[in-house]
């Protein structure tokens, strides 16, 4: 059994999956659309929580949140499941799969086969779509690669059910309700409202504030932890930023990329602008990950480096706090 | 970004044939998408984080060999995990498993218990009984 689904590629996979299937549905959304109405862009900076030893710092909503806030906006229904057994897990893929129906998946990434091992942590919010299923294999689109893969029943079963934290328990998602008429100018404008209510939030370890506390940290990492810990966090918080899925710079070039596909759509030449400037600060944040990677490689040890890292941070900041005063005024 | 700045460097995605999907602006400063094959940074960050692992399971494995911890240890980092990971694995409670660390523990555990350990690192209990840290 195969459906008759198109592969697309993407940056993030969440955004992926969302637009994929919804293409499928016969609406003409992009991955930028989607990560835009449903408010993609975020930061946040969790200091007690540990990921791969260092602090969590995100530069988005945690797993799922992306497609439902879009799908919601956008008046289209999900149908989300999730199994305490393995084995029904499957059959009910199946009988989504035997309906024409591709069905997205959370999955855990450390045992996907296809993926390089050097990318093979245990992260359980990734995203695929499950097309079919020949001579035992599913048929799996999965929106980061370029082309499409599969994996056997085993393999399929292991990733659905991943352990550790956000683990997945077998979840699968599907719309199924999709209204006649879509109001695409509400879902943008609700959608870029969050955002500037969350990235101004008042509160220290979220959105412009958040990355402020950051900037203050990174000089104090080195301080207290010595160096070798300070830039084991600073490499972290750069594969956050860069790695798969973010398109470049922390997601902010996708945001741009939606901005300018939404000004049309709200006839409002002032989101050409704000495009523009959000392309620059993306450059900007582009521009402190090499500086941080300088310092990891040259593991340079003057408490100078730190502050600069800082600095250059702390600039972001102003700039993000600005960019997001005037994207609500311009709504 | 620009389309022409897309970084093409050599790193962990282009030795395994992988692109990845990049957002840039054409000439006009219009919106699209350009693959990448990597960014060096990227990779020396990456780099950074396999150096971390591998430091640390030299570490557990020094550590076994002389008696300090358990082979659990080793094979929790040889898998990159961490206590909270190993812990939904063998479905016990973080306390109970940071016990089992301890190599007089370790010996006293029954063949059941080792089996949820030997299932969550793909091995036999005979192989994680008899590691020795060599």
């Amino acid at each position: 059994m195969e459906t008759n689904f198109i592969h697309h590629q993407s940056a993030h996979c969440e955004n992926g999956v969302a637009s994929n299937l919804l293409k499928h549905q016969g609406i003409n959304i992009s991955e930028p659309m989607v990560f835009g109405i449903g408010s993609g862009i975020l930061f946040f900076y969790l200091p007690i929580l540990k990921v791969n030893h260092a602090p969590a710092i995100s530069y988005r909503p945690m797993p799922g949140f992306i497609f439902n806030r879009a799908a919601k906006r956008l008046g289209i229904k999900v149908k989300r499941i999730k199994f305490s057994n393995e084995k029904s897990a499957q059959i009910a893929l199946e009988e989504n799969l035997r309906n024409n129906i591709p069905t997205g998946l959370q999955v855990g990434v450390y045992n996907l086969t296809y993926f390089p091992d050097e990318y093979r942590f245990h992260f359980n919010a990734h995203n695929l779509v499950v097309y079919g299923k020949k001579d035992n294999h599913f048929l799996i689109s999965d929106p980061v690669m370029e082309t499409v893969t599969t994996l056997t029943e085993a393999e399929l079963e292991k990733v659905r059910f991943a352990k550790g934290a956000l683990a997945p328990k077998g979840q699968m998602y599907y719309p199924i309700h999709i209204p006649t008429e879509i109001d695409w100018e509400g879902a943008i404008k609700k959608g870029i409202k969050n955002t500037c209510r969350e990235m101004l939030a008042p509160i220290p370890i979220v959105g412009v504030k958040g990355i402020r506390m950051v900037a203050r940290s990174i000089p104090k990492w080195a301080d207290k932890k010595g160096n070798k810990i300070a830039n084991h966090y600073l490499a972290q918080m750069v594969r956050m930023q860069e790695e798969i899925g973010t398109g470049g710079g922390g997601f902010r070039f996708i945001y741009a990329a939606f901005l300018q596909e939404a000004a049309p759509i709200l006839k409002n030449e002032k989101l050409y602008e704000l495009s523009k400037e959000m392309t620059r600060i993306g450059d900007l944040w582009r521009d402190f990950a090499v500086n941080a990677s300088r310092v990891y490689k040259n593991r340079s040890s003057q408490t100078d480096v730190y502050n600069s890292l800082s600095k250059e941070l702390l600039h972001i900041a102003d700039l993000e706090e600005n960019f997001f005063k005037m994207l609500k005024k311009a709504i | 970004m620009k389309k022409e700045e897309v970084p093409q460097d050599k790193g962990n995605l282009s030795k395994n044939n992988i692109k990845e999907l990049c957002y840039a602006t054409d000439e006009n400063g219009n919106y699209t998408t350009a693959l990448s094959t990597g960014w060096e940074p990227k990779t020396i960050a990456l780099q950074n984080s396999l150096q971390d692992i591998n430091e640390r399971i030299e570490k557990a494995k020094e550590d076994v060999k002389n008696g300090i911890s358990s082979p659990i240890v080793y094979f929790m980092e040889v898998h990159k995990m961490d206590w909270v990971v190993l812990s939904s694995y063998v479905g016990m409670w973080i306390w109970r498993i940071k016990r089992h660390r301890k190599p007089s523990v370790f010996k006293k555990l029954s063949n059941k218990v080792l089996s949820k350990y030997a299932e969550a690192f793909e091995i036999s209990v005979e192989e994680l009984k008899n590691f020795k840290g060599e």
